[in-house]
């Protein structure tokens, strides 16, 4: 490059001729060759800025169209690696104490229609309606072309049924993937485990969501991803409970009675064995809850947590416990039973105005149930302690157990805990609780006096609950109640070999209009605990107005009938619980099987 | 020399091309089969569970029940009762025969030490 010089000679010379001064050309040459450096430079400035905003613009554009896209397209699993844990159900199995399924998850199809995509609405309706009876071939149509895009059909559907479905061959069917609860036994178990139902529905899948019983309960640990692997297991085991049922089935309409329950619950642990409630229902397609009648008429409700009841005499017994705790009898000791027995202007009747001599044994007081007796204990004992107690017992609060409906099973109790009330509680009148409540209390009887917690769910671990009676007043009790079986009131319960001890109630239910008791309306309850010599199991058993007609006279006490029910299912379960016999009902003698032709 | 200094390079870099195209490939394929068994195994699993399912339906309760009642002329299953429990010293157990010794057997190893060997 040529330089222009800042003092061209030429320029200079002609300036010098003329008189002027030749620096001013060299200044104005310099700021010539400013001007146009500076030029220069801004070029340059301007093309990095374009270049650099360029470069920004391209990379940002990029990482949005990168963006864009991830967020426009469907998530796709990452499958290059191989992941050990299985999601196989987006709702865990429950499982019985040995592993057996209760409810599981089975795969099905939904089906639905895109009315655009359909070519022939009135053929699709008509045979649609072949398939399933219940559609209306004119409702169908008029829903395929009231211009809707979209439409449930069925929620879901069986193999045969899709199979069906495809051959109509219509494009505007569809079906979407749906995961079904499923509960293989049927009616076992109904009330324990509830029910499910499908919640927030979209066409890939749809949520499944407990709508009772332990379904509902346990809902969120069922649908918890992280747990969808490990089966919840419950303390229910299918083969007692099948038992369970199946006995308490048969008793119930031999007895004519409206409706049975019972539990059976491990006196140390809490765990439930089997809760039954009749009339049951089947899980997998659960029906409708009544709107008019009684709800507790329902096969809903379970009568072993929601039913509230008054338990009569199987109460007796907390009022010996509690006076025995304190010292205020003994087995032995004599207690009034004079008639006539009148408080505060009510007249204290025995059951069929049975008359025991001016006065009885506390243990001979439960073992013909006898109600003034048991009247007097709680008038010694007295309102204020006797509450405490019963409320320490768990039996004035709703059932602690894993049922959603457990809770709303309040107690009926008087709001006024007045003299009365001490006396009519005393032997199981004028409060109402739940039977849950009655196995926990018995089960704090049968191991020893400490206080039990019903629980549903099987664990290897178990805490003891706090000491409620002491452990003599305890055995005592067990004791006592083994003479009610052996020769009391529940005479038909004494199983050879098991010494099943227990204490009968039979209470008339409260007239619907509020005034007084119906004689012929009675919840007849037997609260056991076996085998008395070291109590193992409790079990309850109520029938809801049963009636034994074999007799000349209808007899409606619960000797005749939750005693003898109860009885042969301890027969029935003992053995499979592993329990042996002890004493008479053991097996007398085995003899040695002999191969005939090994002895040849 | 120098056209070598060429020409070597660029072999080198085809050569590691198609290595690398060829790995790409074979990791595609890997990639490829390793969905499909994940779809496989997904098929199983599910089948697993359908089948848990349909095993739990057999054998349930008032099913057997009834097969039970159904041959009771065949297998004569009835309800376990209590009197089948016992203790294992109830048990009768087979007399001990006594052991009986036939011919005369050398039993004793001390007369083989004295052996002499020629």
């Amino acid at each position: 490059m040529i330089r222009t010089p800042l003092r061209p000679l030429a320029r200079i010379l002609d300036a010098r001729a003329k008189g002027q001064n030749p620096d001013t050309i060299e200044r104005e040459n310099l700021a010539v060759r400013h001007e146009a450096m500076k030029d220069k430079a801004r070029l340059q400035s301007e093309r990095r800025l374009f270049f650099l905003a360029a470069g920004f613009f391209i990379s940002f554009s990029v990482i949005g169209v990168r963006m864009g896209t991830l967020a426009a397209t469907e998530p796709s699993e990452l499958r290059s690696t191989t992941s050990d844990t299985e999601i196989t159900a987006q709702r865990a199995d429950i499982l019985d104490r040995n592993g057996r399924v209760l409810a599981t998850n089975m795969v099905t199809h939904s089906l639905y229609v895109q009315t655009a995509d359909l070519i022939d609405p009135a053929r699709t309706a008509t045979e649609l309606a072949k398939i399933f009876p219940d559609i209306d071939p004119a409702a169908m149509l008029r829903r395929f072309t009231d211009g809707r895009s979209f439409l449930w059909v069925r929620k879901v559907l069986s193999p045969e049924q899709m199979q069906k479905v495809h051959e109509i061959g219509d494009p505007g069917l569809y079906f979407g993937p749906r995961e079904m609860r499923l509960y293989p036994n049927g009616n076992l178990a109904a009330h324990i485990l509830g029910g499910a139902a499908f919640g927030a529905e979209g066409v890939d899948s749809a949520e499944v969501i407990g709508t009772a019983g332990i379904e509902k309960q346990e809902d969120a640990r069922l649908r918890d991803p992280a747990q969808s692997n490990t089966p919840l297991q419950l303390s229910i085991d299918l083969t007692l409970q099948a038992n369970v049922e199946e006995v308490l089935a048969t008793g119930m309409k031999t007895l004519n009675a409206r409706g049975a329950a019972a539990i059976l619950m491990d006196v140390h642990t809490g765990e439930i064995l089997s809760l039954a409630s009749l009339p049951d229902f089947d899980p997998n397609d659960r029906p409708a809850p009544a709107l008019t009648g009684d709800p507790s008429d329902s096969p809903l409700f379970n009568r072993a947590v929601q039913g509230v009841y008054e338990l009569g005499s199987t109460f007796k017994i907390f009022a010996v416990a509690q006076a025995m705790d304190l010292g205020l009898v003994t087995p032995d000791t004599q207690v009034d039973t004079a008639q006539p027995f009148i408080y505060d202007g009510f007249r204290i009747n025995e059951f069929d105005n049975h008359n025991y001599g001016p006065t009885k044994s506390v243990s001979d007081i439960i073992a013909v149930s006898s109600n003034i007796g048991a009247a007097h204990i709680g008038l010694m004992i007295g309102g204020e302690r006797q509450q405490a107690f019963l409320r320490t017992m768990g039996l004035l609060d709703p059932p602690k157990v894993e049922l959603a409906e457990a809770p709303s099973a309040r107690a009926l109790v008087p709001k006024n805990w007045s003299g009365i009330v001490t006396v009519t509680a005393s032997y199981g009148h004028g409060i109402s609780t739940s039977l849950m409540n009655l196995a926990a209390a018995y089960a704090t009887i049968g191991n020893g006096g400490l206080k039990v917690t019903p629980t549903l769910i099987h664990s290897d671990t178990h805490t003891p609950g706090p000491r409620v009676i002491t452990e003599a007043t305890a055995k005592a009790c067990v004791m006592m109640m083994r003479r009610v079986v052996t020769d009391g009131t529940a005479t038909f319960a004494d199983v050879p070999g098991y010494g099943v001890a227990g204490k009968t109630g039979t209470a008339e239910k409260p007239k619907k209009n509020g005034k007084g008791y119906d004689a012929e309306k009675i919840i007849n309850t037997f609260a056991s605990v076996f085998p008395a010599s070291n109590p193992k199991y409790v079990l309850i058993v109520t029938l809801d107005e049963p009636v034994e007609t074999a007799g000349a006279k209808p007899r409606r006490t619960a000797g005749y009938t939750a005693v003898p029910v109860a009885g042969e299912i301890i027969r029935r379960i003992g053995p499979l619980m592993g329990l042996r016999p002890e004493g008479e009902g053991s097996m007398a003698s085995l003899v040695a099987y002999k191969d005939p032709v090994a002895q040849e | 020399m120098r056209p070598l200094l060429y020409i070597l390079p660029f072999f080198a870099v085809m050569a590691l091309a198609f290595w690398a195209y060829h790995e790409n490939y074979a990791t595609q394929g890997q990639l490829k089969q390793m969905a499909r068994l994940q779809d496989q195994i997904g098929n199983l699993r599910d089948e697993i569970a359908m089948q848990k399912a349909e095993w739990a339906y057999l054998n349930r309760p008032s099913r057997l029940r009834e097969l039970a009642s159904i041959n009771f002329d065949r297998l004569g299953l009835m309800p376990i009762e209590p009197n089948q429990l016992g203790m294992a010293n109830q048990v009768v157990m087979p007399e001990a025969q006594p052991l009986i010794v036939t011919g005369t057997t050398e039993t004793s190893s001390t007369s083989a030490d004295q052996e002499q060997i020629p």
